[in-house]
């Protein structure tokens, strides 16, 4: 049981967290996935300045300010300046698996990651470990279900970016200590991800007229045909 | 003992007195937020001094569980009332009478009896509400039982007074991910329950678009006053349950003196004009769920208390 303060409400971090994977997959707005990956990426911040206060590390500190920078503020804003906003607005995105089911499946992912950690707890003997490591597993699990789930290019965008904020929140508990330029260069490289993903979605658009994965499965010859 | 009778008698008085306020603050707020102005906040008192005062009129097809119906819907929020804490931290008399389970048994059946009543009456949009209502209770079952089972693992007791406990005993509790989420499937449950926006519109008029309402379509007179003044009951017992025993105790009388325990009257009337506010945020901000999305309105609830019970399941959580 966490003693601290901010021991403590890094552990509500970490439960409201958890909450934003399952929203992700449960909600049908692309709208919606992005903001609820925004929400997920300020806790994450609140959570590495929170550690960053206790553990009184610089490199937290930093950590949480690049996560804002990053993903709060600067992935957002590069898709909705990359992307027509008719893009934003549409409801029910495509899914391989239908809601309920990727729910229940995310809830196995979750009891998965909690099992697979279990051990690791044990040995660590720490509370924040205890709290971060499942989570930032179940995290990583659950952005890769939703990576194979959604058949849109944003929703798939989002699954690589929430993996990697639950890589982070497991991340800052087992290695405080991790050398800032690995943050800055992961950071960047984000950014870039969804650079490129937006720039490609929007010429995929352009040319064929739907982002959708699965009307992707053809290859054609000739360039009229796409049209 | 008799101190402690006398304050289970006001925790009962409090909720017969103060349910029809809730209900009359809420749809207040509810307006004033979509700019209207809306009926006075007494409202609801009006109505059941109302229909206290008309003749009811009850069809000669209907059997006794028609007329008994709105009397057992009428008492079994106050049985709840007495296993709850409402104004006291401490156990009270009839505390250790029942746990949690007995008072979702109660709740449940007053819905039972609700919707039997329904399909007496032969209405058509009756018995429609009333295996509506059904649908929703039978889906809400299995994240009562769930929510139960992760409070009683943690707490170690489904004893409200004892749970409640748990959650200002130590920081971390209050704060650890199997209370949040568990805060969150319960509010889930509260909105189906109660018949609010994401499952039910509590303000609808159309029939055919009920579920909760349309049971009630058959009653008059006192019959129709002791529905709503028990179906106010319930929704407020259930936010007691949900804030005094989930959420935290705060504001409940510690001690047993008389000032203690009066001044425990306004706080909690605070603490939930706070949770109505979250609430009229959530029933403006979202609209009514499609009858068939209902079914995974609640799978998300029923997940989210999964997932509580597992994280206070494995160790170090």
């Amino acid at each position: 049981m966490p003693t601290t303060i901010p021991e403590a409400l890094n552990t509500l971090c970490a439960g409201l967290i958890l909450i934003t994977a399952f929203a992700m997959v449960a909600t049908r707005q692309v709208q919606g996935v992005v903001r609820y990956f925004i929400v997920q990426s300020v806790l994450l911040a609140a959570s590495s300045f929170l550690l960053a206060y206790d553990h009184n590390s610089i490199h937290l500190w930093a950590l949480g300010a690049i996560t804002i920078a990053a993903k709060v503020l600067a992935i957002p804003w590069v898709l909705k300046r990359l992307l027509p906003s008719d893009f934003y607005e549409r409801r029910e995105i495509a899914q391989a698996v239908n809601i309920p089911a990727s729910l229940l499946l995310a809830l196995v992912l979750t009891i998965f990651a909690e099992f697979l950690t279990g051990p690791l707890v044990a040995a660590a003997q720490n509370v924040v470990v205890s709290v971060n490591l499942p989570i930032g597993l179940a995290g990583i699990l659950i952005g890769a279900y939703t990576l194979i789930a959604r058949r849109e290019a944003i929703p798939q965008l989002i699954g690589i970016l929430a993996m990697e904020n639950g890589a982070f929140f497991a991340g800052i508990a087992i290695a405080p200590e991790l050398p800032l330029i690995a943050e800055l260069a992961v950071a960047i490289d984000v950014v870039l991800i969804a650079v490129v993903v937006g720039l490609l979605t929007r010429t995929i658009r352009k040319t064929l007229g739907t982002t959708e994965a699965a009307s992707l499965s053809e290859l054609r010859e000739e360039a009229d045909a796409w049209r | 003992m008799i101190e402690t009778i006398a304050y289970n008698t006001a925790q009962v008085l409090f909720v017969m007195a103060f349910a029809p306020l809730y209900a009359g603050v809420l749809s207040r707020l509810k307006e004033m937020v979509q700019s209207k102005r809306g009926p006075s906040v007494f409202q609801p008192y009006f109505d059941i001094f109302k229909l206290f005062h008309k003749d009811e009129v009850v069809s000669d097809q209907t059997t006794w569980v028609f007329r008994f119906t709105p009397y057992i819907v009428f008492v079994t929020p106050i049985f709840v009332t007495i296993l709850i804490p409402v104004l006291t931290a401490y156990p009270l008399v009839f505390a250790f009478m029942g746990d949690m389970l007995a008072g979702g048994f109660f709740l449940g059946l007053g819905g039972f009896f609700a919707g039997l009543a329904a399909v007496d009456t032969g209405n058509p949009y009756g018995p429609m509400g009333a295996s509506r209502t059904r649908m929703v209770g039978f889906l809400a079952e299995p994240v009562f039982m769930i929510v139960f089972f992760t409070v009683s693992f943690v707490a170690q007791s489904t004893i409200p007074y004892i749970v409640q406990q748990q959650w200002v005993a130590n920081i971390g509790a209050f704060f650890s991910p199997a209370h949040m989420l568990l805060l969150i499937a319960f509010l889930m449950l509260i909105l189906a329950e109660g018949g609010k926006i994401p499952v039910d519109n509590p303000t609808g008029h159309f029939e055919l678009a009920m579920i909760d309402e349309s049971k009630g379509l058959e009653f008059s007179g006192r019959g129709a006053a002791l529905m709503k003044w028990g179906g106010q009951m319930k929704f407020l017992v259930l936010t007691c349950i949900f804030l005094n025993v989930l959420v935290a105790p705060w504001g409940l009388a510690a001690s047993p003196a008389i000032q203690d325990v009066l001044a425990a009257v306004p706080l909690i009337l605070v603490k939930i004009l706070l949770f109505a506010l979250v609430l009229v945020t959530i029933e403006t901000s979202l609209a009514k769920l499609r009858l068939f999305r209902i079914s995974e309105f609640l799978g998300a609830a029923f997940i989210t208390s999964v997932a509580a019970m597992i994280a206070s399941i494995f160790p170090g959580v």
